[in-house]
């Protein structure tokens, strides 16, 4: 299969003062030197904890975020210097679904004239047949006719989800962004989003870059998944091979810190707690940025920073002890 | 699914419906917008049903209230005072809209300009909003209006130019809050261009608290109107309610109905206005929308 | 041994604009010390609810206890006075919530703050009491702790902020520890950073811990007994392992297998997850005489729908409020 999106040392950075209107300009490094790919009807999932990140890499893919150096290829050409025509263009085949959908939606728009607000910004289509495609998009996410008529604090967050969804898809797009579509839903709920999700895939081909903190999500909605650590990919790797061997200290005490249901895996999985906290974002140590939490570090790990480097099976890993 | 999805389908309502709802549940704000037609009404069609010229001399000055058919009475000139508080709430209500409109503009535009670019612009726009803000408002407006001539556009004009502060720092505060909302973020992913976002997307949702925000200046124009006048900067062709109070303020030992009858009118219309907008902020303040 | 909390058929109502709706509709249970009993359900069922009514701050004029008891440490807390009321929070039931950053006074350091939570209930002077503020932070593993208890709290992480709330409640050395979502907020490394802090502490104290969440995970590391709460009732209470391995409720059965879990045996195809179609009823639904879940489930039968269904005992002390748990 070959790679819709191919992102390259995407390096996205924020302007931070320290010590008042007069101090000193530094720069935070949000997400440093990342590379990822995914391949065209599949699910790349992002995961990372909060501040990893995951959520700036997926905006500057979809060019809501300023990047500051790097490429990102969609279907082999690079959207990022994109501008006016031709970013509209990308905007139509990138779309975004955001994780809070009490302020995903204009709460002074009607639900129909939410899902058609990319047709109408981005495509030149009339308007019989753009109302033709939300009724369209109604059905698909699971969604009555009646409802298009509603204001959105008349849905419940779930079907605002859906809302979301089907405005994503307005536009038929190649790639959609999912930024932790489902954290702000209850666990019953949860599951009607992530199913429809991966229905929607399936009759649609489309291509998923999704950001999540739940593990367990993770796991049951992508084909491959990028780890992240202070603003790097620290492992990537296939689904399999991440979840039954991870290989850099991180993914695993991430992996064992889940709680879990399944009596068996409680009982044969040894805790790995990793002590402290991550290190200041702008004052970052030499080396690896895990060094000081990571339970294997040597004196190596606190000089050099370890590569992303492929195993040759694909699997690749940032870690000088993998 | 579909069979056991019984998630309940609400009636689709307005907000406007919706804000209608909440704001008859404020009964004192629901009299006060009564009393405020009826003022409207009576500035609107009041000259033509009691005709009477506010200019001329009617009767000998100082005549009491209820005296010879004159309901409330003459000034020190013999006009009679309840043609001239006719007259002069179509001026008042005219100047309080007005400035409202003025300042509102410049307020706006200033806060959505500063609120949505951030960086250089928004040091600029405010800096001259607290420039604008330190000045003594009462000594500006009357150095503009001595400065140009006290006719109606320049006194509205000048109170409007002193009273938009507020306006733009809450249109401000509400565009960098709002600006930051995911849905505006889902706006510009759909391709919509800055102009768009500004005022078909945030300014919309910034509105409830500057509707609030200008009703009550509505309010406080017209008092400063009458304070302008009560000084003797005022359009000496036209009444206002200030200007009554201003030209017969020598005489209020004398003949104090002639001072405190402008007083209540213009007493009654801002608080009329000052209740309106706490109903308003009652039915657009989404906070309160649940209880 | 009499246990620590014993909750009997209470019932709590909540007066709203369409009138009084129970939140919590005959709810009974037992605690014993150095246990932990666990909520679980979605928003809205009532798990918070719980919580504010044992540590008697329900929503004064809208909330109250219309019947049953809670019995702690052989008082009745809803025949107790404000004041000793007062006494028994902080000093015997401590709580902890959701966001440690709104739950901390953000002007006054962290430090101080334990201090003063030490000083409102036990006799200690200042200086005693800022040793054992520092000493409570060392408790629960924050590094440096004398030179950490001068910070402020947004000087602080949030895994950090919330260990500053637990040396809080433990302050006083409750008997009763009450956390309500204590790690929704935080990372999952954090969050097992703070669930094996709570285990050591409740190991060293004695106190018995009420967790109220909404992953079944968490109740499956953390609690030794579950009630899984639905619309302001009890759908299914009893030991963890015996609901996990057999949930007799068809909410508990949905609850489990409509969120991916990671397991020991991953397989490469991954079917649907299990859907619980719906969302829980608006407050106006709550105490009709009928099954609330019915709308939702698979299993409903007339029955369901007109009548509410009697609490039936499995074995282990499993106990199923479902029309048709012998049969699930």
């Amino acid at each position: 299969m070959t790679d819709l999106l191919n992102v390259e040392n995407l390096t996205v950075r924020f302007e931070v003062k320290r010590g008042g209107a007069f101090g000193k300009k530094a720069h935070l490094y949000a997400v440093d030197d990342v590379s990822f790919t995914v391949k065209a009807g599949e699910t790349l999932a992002i995961v990372g904890e909060s501040g990893s990140g995951k959520t700036t890499a997926a905006l500057a893919v979809a060019r809501l975020q300023a990047a500051y150096a790097g490429r990102i290829e969609l279907d082999g050409e690079d959207i990022l210097p994109m501008e006016g025509e031709a970013l509209r263009q990308v905007r139509q085949k990138v779309q975004f679904i955001f994780q809070d959908p009490y302020s995903s939606l204009n709460p002074r728009k009607r639900a129909e004239a939410i899902v058609q607000e990319p047709l109408d910004s981005l495509s030149d289509k009339p308007a019989a047949e753009k109302a033709e495609i939300v009724k369209g998009l109604f059905e698909a996410v699971g969604l009555r006719p009646e409802q298009m008529r509603l204001f959105p604090h008349q849905f419940s967050g779930g079907q605002r989800q859906r809302i979301g969804i089907a405005r994503a898809l307005a536009t038929q797009p190649e790639l959609i962004i999912c930024d932790e579509p489902v954290s702000a839903l209850d666990v019953a709920v949860q599951a009607q989003i992530l199913n429809l999700l991966r229905k929607l895939q399936k009759d649609f081909g489309l291509t998923y870059l999704f950001i999540s903190h739940d593990l367990g999500v993770v796991q049951h909605m992508s084909d491959s998944i990028a780890v992240m650590y202070m603003g790097k990919v620290v492992e990537h790797a296939r689904r399999m091979d991440l979840f039954s061997n991870p290989r850099h200290p991180y993914t695993q005490a991430l992996l064992s810190a889940v709680p879990t249901v399944d009596r068996a895996k409680r009982a044969a999985q040894k805790r790995i707690l990793i002590p402290g906290d991550p290190p200041d974002p702008v004052n970052l140590p030499k080396g690896c940025r895990f060094a000081n939490r990571c339970p294997v570090a040597q004196d190596k790990c606190r000089q050099d920073e370890p590569a992303l480097l492929d195993d040759g099976k694909g699997h690749r890993v940032a870690c000088h002890f993998s | 699914m579909s069979d056991l999805m019984q998630e309940p389908i609400e009636q689709a309502q307005s907000p406007l419906a919706e804000a209608w709802g909440m704001f008859k549940r404020n009964h004192a704000a629901v009299a006060a917008l009564g009393v405020l037609a009826l003022i409207v009404l009576g500035a609107i069609f009041g000259p033509y049903i009691y005709p009477t010229d506010p200019f001329e001399m009617v009767w000998a000055p100082f005549s009491p209230p209820g005296q010879e058919g004159y309901l409330l009475g003459t000034d020190y000139l013999g006009r009679d005072l309840l043609a001239m508080i006719i007259n002069g709430a179509r001026v008042s209500l005219m100047i309080g809209l007005a400035a409202a409109v003025v300042s509102i503009f410049i307020g706006v535009t200033v806060g959505a300009l500063a609120g949505f670019y951030r960086g250089w612009v928004e040091e600029v726009l405010m800096r001259i909003t607290e420039f604008f803000q330190v000045l003594p408002t009462l000594l500006f407006s009357m150095v503009l209006v001595a400065l140009f001539g006290a006719s109606l556009p320049m006194i509205t004009f000048a109170i409007g130019v002193v009273s938009w502060t507020a306006v733009a720092r809450i249109t401000r505060s509400e565009f960098l809050r709002i600006r930051e909302l995911e849905y505006v973020k889902a706006s510009r992913a759909s391709g919509a261009s800055n102009r768009k976002l500004m005022f078909g997307v945030i300014l919309p949702n910034a509105l409830p608290p500057i509707i609030v925000q200008s009703a009550l200046m509505v309010g406080s124009a017209i008092l400063f109107e009458a304070g302008l006048s009560f000084l003797g900067l005022t359009d000496p062709n036209v009444v206002s309610w200030g200007q009554i109070i201003g030209s017969n303020r020598q005489y209020i030992l004398d003949a104090g109905y002639t001072v405190t009858i402008p007083g209540i009118a213009i007493f009654v219309t801002v608080l009329a206005i000052s209740l309106v907008g706490d109903g308003l902020n009652d039915a657009l303040n989404p906070k309160l929308r649940q209880r | 041994m009499a246990p620590l909390l014993t909750v009997e058929n209470l019932r709590i109502e909540l007066t709203t604009r369409d009138g009084v709706a129970p939140v919590i509709d005959d709810l009974s249970l037992n605690l014993n010390a150095g246990e932990t009993l666990s909520f679980v359900g979605e928003s809205g069922c009532g798990k918070s609810m719980t919580a504010l009514a044992l540590m008697g701050l329900l929503p004064e004029k809208v909330g109250r206890v219309a019947a049953g008891k809670i019995i702690f440490d052989g008082e009745d807390l809803t025949q107790a006075s404000p004041q000793r009321l007062r006494e028994i929070r902080g000093n015997d039931i401590s709580m902890i919530f959701q966001e440690p950053m709104t739950s901390l006074n953000p002007v006054f350091s962290v430090g101080e703050q334990i201090a003063e939570a030490i000083r409102a209930h036990q006799n200690l002077s200042r200086k005693a009491a800022w040793d054992k503020a520092v000493e409570l932070l060392d408790a629960v593993r924050i590094p440096n702790p004398k030179g950490r208890a001068v910070d402020y709290p947004f000087q602080m992480s949030g895994g950090q902020r919330q260990r500053a709330m637990i040396a809080m409640a433990l302050a006083c050395e409750p008997k009763l520890l009450i956390a309500d979502e204590p790690t929704t907020a935080l990372d999952v490394t954090v969050q097992a950073q703070i669930f094996d802090l709570l285990t050591d502490l409740q190991k060293q104290s004695g106190a018995a811990i009420i967790l109220i969440t909404h992953d079944m995970g968490a109740v499956a590391e953390m609690a030794r007994d579950v009630i899984v709460m639905y619309a302001g009732r009890k759908a299914e209470y009893g030991p963890v392992d015996a609901i996990i391995e057999h949930p007799r409720h068809p909410y508990t059965q949905g609850l489990i297998s409509c969120v991916p879990h990671i397991v020991s045996d991953m397989s490469e195809e991954r079917p649907d997850l299990v859907e619980v179609p719906g969302i829980v009823p608006s407050l106006k639904d709550f105490g009709r005489d009928e099954c609330l879940f019915a709308s939702r489930c698979a299993h409903r039968t007339e029955q369901c729908l007109a009548e509410r269904p009697p609490e039936k005992p499995f074995a282990g002390g499993q106990l199923a409020d479902c029309w048709h748990a012998e049969e699930l």
